[in-house]
């Protein structure tokens, strides 16, 4: 019997009983395009699983009971010492399970990498646009996966018990105290009872290894779904319009590059963890409240939110008999807050100011958008100031400087540097569509010169390849929302002018200076004009080309290209 | 969903439609395209990547058998690695990597790679299914009586309003109320300052001026044994400095008879008014205390108070003076809660 008819077989029982020819014959052969920028999303499915599976391991061992005992093990150097259960046996899994030490980096480094790609991979949501309708609903669970992986992350980190661990937590603490009217109570109903009591690890365990990983599965979950429902996204380029979807069939070639890519990130992290330590507990010690190393760092991703909470001015006040600390209330609670809120409305936003009802899947260029990719700099950069002052004591010592000058730095720049950013970002942006344009209308510099007979000298300019030209054509122009009329042609008030008015200026402040694209007129003239110059110049492209064979030492993408195409037999 | 999900028709590439030519991405064939012995060569390096991960895996196993957890190995410039840890990490990180990559350069480089063209489909339903849609649910919501009996639907909907209660009380035993928790640590009047590490008592002649040293109440140990957790300790703990009487500008309380401090020996809480950390940095000549976690500063030759950074309020002193014996013991307990603020606080 042939292998596919033993398939037939088998397919024959699973169709009977759950239809799958009819899935399989749509599905097998689904479209999905290709781009490097796509991987940080695979990334970051790919590391929760490895996340997964290396916490199931360390739930083999690890205790989560804060009950004291006396250290005597194979670390000598905390012998006697009292320390959590949590604690010791994370070191028993660190020094006397083989491979124990592995899985806990493995853990640890995967985490790190789960964060890093989904925020890389926001990014590329972000900057290309592939948040627009119809995949609003897909960056809302984006944004959520984020920060469930904040929580868990921290969660995580808190759970050894070691000395900065536990100098987070009482930070987390400090925070809780800070809300105002519940704080107190929230705290002591957290910690049962004072900080550190010795229920709060137990109850985080659970958190960690089910509530809130159930949450994130179930959101990738959805996320996977909508994104093979909708199809995904694909950049511009030459055949691919917003209507198709150009790219490599799942089976097998996608399926493939993904399930291989899967290994490769898993080896990656394997590797990583056998050759870099991370998180030694073993060298901090067990958490005593009383103790704290100088340079506590959190972990990066975490390092943000220490920035602000670093370079917030101390406000604080008393009114009434109550005190509310917005020296920790705002750097701890709303800033992060805000900026999620932000995050999880932003599509609704740009969609109300674009008074655009398309489906978008033909993703932009970061330049055809310059406001959002301004915007987008812009929140970088704020993210950044707070990175940097999350470490300015690592910066301080390190650079000689001094600690207070770099806070100060932080709280002027972090006002000052944003808005900067977003001007520069977006005439950068401008600029690049001024040139866009330009090539579309005057064709590819060719670096070669070309002396007139009536002695002028001239560059030879060529045609765009098919692909540029696509690229560039694939920007959208958008005419900003109308400005309202006052009153209309009855002469009735409109008593929507105001808000109809501000939405229009959000519009025009978003969109008015974006460079038109070339008409078809001015195309079309364009290319005989190229054309011409073209095949004027094709004698001094001929004889460059004689004297550098090899293509010289100007880049010519195209006779690169041509010497790549085969000899056909 | 997947009703809605119409095949995807693949159109291979010089395909026409009716309207006119279907465009594709420019191909350019690969060299394992039209060399056979180009082809043979991946093959060959596939198998290669495949065998290596295989070979790997046995190394993984080897390893875990033969290294013993505590061997180690030095590394040039980066010190002393766990034999164990990096054989491991390195074996199956490579095993899992050669899987990896060949099936990639499987993919690269032997499997079709023309670009194919599905079309999309508009994703929201055509407008009969809508309507059909919003008929189907309205036919429901009849059936139910949802819409017509009110008086249903309002009780059904305060009962699930309520139905949540029990699942929020019953958090309530998480633990204690706050109480006067937050105002009171263990210090009173007369108890010894020991030093934290041997718990010794601490006679003003052991700290030199310019020095710092950690204490905490002398009862600590017993109640943190009574209590079995650290939560005396998170609060309790204070730092003697000494200074020269001269170069203390203020205190935050005390009289010349019945002065906060003894011969330039201050007591302070340890524990950050900020978020809590434990404060450890003191620079000896501008008598600053610097916290390690958010660089809250405070001067504790002017009353504790915070000279820079988040923190809002100053270190909260703890009054001092010698018992009989000569030890020094507070001369009452803290005059103000220790530690972050709270909205109790006031």
């Amino acid at each position: 019997m042939s292998v596919m008819n033993k398939l037939g077989h088998q397919a024959e029982f699973l169709d009977d009983r759950l239809t799958v020819a009819n899935w399989g014959k749509r599905n097998l052969r689904k479209v999905f395009p290709e781009h490097w920028t796509f991987m940080f999303g695979e990334m970051a499915l790919y590391s929760f699983i490895i996340v997964l599976l290396s916490g199931i391991y360390l739930t083999l061992w690890f205790k989560p009971s804060m009950t004291e005992v006396v250290y005597n093990g194979t670390y000598t150097p905390l012998n006697g010492i009292e320390m959590s259960e949590a604690y010791k046996s994370t070191l028993d899994i660190s020094f006397d399970v083989r491979g124990g030490l592995l899985m806990r980096q493995v853990h640890h480094w995967g985490a790190m990498l789960f964060i890093a790609s989904m925020t890389i991979h926001m990014m590329r949501v972000f900057f290309t646009g592939a948040f627009r309708k119809p995949r609003e609903i897909n960056w809302t669970i984006g944004v959520l996966l984020l920060t469930m992986g904040f929580v868990e992350g921290f969660a995580g980190y808190s759970l050894p018990d070691d000395l900065l661990s536990g100098t987070g937590l009482r930070i987390a603490e400090g925070i809780m105290l800070s809300i105002p009217v519940v704080g107190t109570y929230i705290s002591f109903f957290a910690f049962g009872g004072e900080f550190p009591g010795d229920e709060f690890i137990s109850r985080l365990y659970g958190i960690h290894i089910l509530l809130i990983p159930g949450i994130i599965l179930g959101l990738i979950t959805a996320h996977m779904l909508i994104v093979w429902y909708q199809k995904h996204t694909q950049y511009p380029g030459k055949g691919k319009t917003n209507d198709n979807v150009v790219g490599y069939p799942f089976m097998p070639v996608y399926m493939a590059k993904a399930g291989g890519f899967f290994f490769i990130v898993f080896g990656i992290t394997v590797f990583l963890s056998g050759v870099a330590t991370i998180n030694p507990i073993w060298a901090y010690g067990p958490y005593v409240p009383d103790q704290i190393t100088a340079g506590s760092q959190p972990d990066w991703y975490m390092g943000w939110l220490e920035g602000a909470l670093r370079a917030m001015p101390n406000w604080e006040t008393t009114l009434w008999g109550h005190t509310i600390s917005w020296n920790v209330l705002i750097p701890g609670a709303v800033v992060l807050g805000v900026i999620i809120n932000l995050m999880l409305i932003y599509p609704w936003l740009e969609a109300k100011v674009t008074g655009d009802k398309r489906e978008h899947h033909l993703l932009d260029r970061p330049r055809n958008a310059p406001t959002r990719t301004g915007i987008g700099v812009m929140s970088l950069t704020f993210y950044m100031m707070l990175l940097i002052g999350g470490g300015n004591d690592i910066i301080a010592s390190q650079f000689n400087l001094s600690i207070n000058a770099i806070t100060w730095a932080i709280r002027i720049g972090i006002f000052i540097l944003p808005p900067i950013s977003f001007v520069i970002t977006k005439r950068i942006c401008l600029s690049l569509q001024r040139r866009d344009r330009d090539k579309l209308l005057h064709g590819r510099e060719t670096g070669s010169i070309m002396r007139l007979p009536e002695g002028a000298f001239v560059e030879v300019h060529a045609p765009l390849s098919d692909n540029e030209k696509a690229v560039i054509l694939s920007k959208t122009d958008i005419t900003p929302l109308p400005w309202p009329e006052k009153v209309d042609e009855n002469g009735v008030k409109d008593p929507q002018y105001k808000k109809d008015h501000r939405w229009a200026r959000l519009s025009h402040w978003f969109f008015s200076d974006n460079v038109p694209k070339p008409t078809a007129a001015e195309l079309a003239e364009a290319e005989a004009h190229i054309r011409h110059s073209a095949a004027e110049g094709a004698p001094v492209i001929a004889h460059r080309e004689q004297l550098e064979p090899e293509g010289g030492v100007l880049h010519d993408p195209s006779a690169v290209e041509a010497e790549k195409e085969p000899v056909t037999k | 969903m997947s009703e809605q999900n119409t095949p995807d028709v693949e159109i291979e590439a010089g395909a026409v439609e009716p309207d006119g030519d279907i465009v594709l991405p420019d191909h350019h064939p690969r060299r394992t395209d039209f060399d056979p012995r180009a082809a043979k060569r991946a093959e060959r390096q596939v198998s290669i990547m495949f065998t290596l991960s295989a070979v790997f895996t046995v190394a993984f196993v080897v390893a875990y058998v033969m290294i013993p957890t505590d061997a180690t190995f030095p590394v040039p410039f980066f010190g002393t690695w766990s034999a164990s840890n990096t054989a491991l990490g390195v074996t199956f990180g490579l095993a899992a990597f050669f899987i990896g990559a060949g099936i990639m350069q499987w993919a690269k480089k032997l499997m079709n790679d023309k670009e194919v063209v599905a079309m999309r489909h508009s994703l929201a339903s055509p407008e009969e299914s809508r309507e059909e849609a919003i008929a189907v649910f309205q036919e429901g919501v009849d059936d139910s009586g949802f819409a017509t009996r009110r008086i249903l639907r309002r009780s059904l909907l305060g009962a699930v309003a309520l139905f949540p209660i029990p699942l929020i009380v019953i958090l309530r035993d998480l633990g204690p109320l706050p109480g006067n928790k937050m105002f009171i640590t263990s210090w009173v009047p007369g108890m010894r300052i020991v030093l934290d590490v041997t718990g010794a008592p601490i006679r003003p002649a052991d700290i030199p001026v310019g020095g710092i040293v950690s204490a905490m109440p002398a009862v600590l140990p017993a109640i943190q044994k009574a209590e079995g957790n650290l939560n005396a300790r998170a609060k309790d703990v204070v730092l003697l400095v000494r200074m020269n009487p001269d170069e203390i500008r203020s205190q935050q309380g005390g009289t010349d008879d019945e002065p906060w401090d003894y011969e330039g020996v201050l007591c302070f809480s340890k524990i950050c008014t900020h978020v809590g950390c434990p404060i450890a940095l003191y620079e000896q000549r501008t008598h600053h205390l610097l916290c390690p976690c958010h660089q809250s500063t405070f001067d504790l030759a002017d009353s504790g108070n915070v000279v820079f950074g988040p923190a809002a309020r100053e270190l909260p002193q703890l009054p001092i003076k010698l018992d009989d014996e000569g030890y020094l013991v507070a001369r009452d307990s803290f005059q103000q809660p220790v530690g972050p603020s709270f909205w109790e606080r006031g």
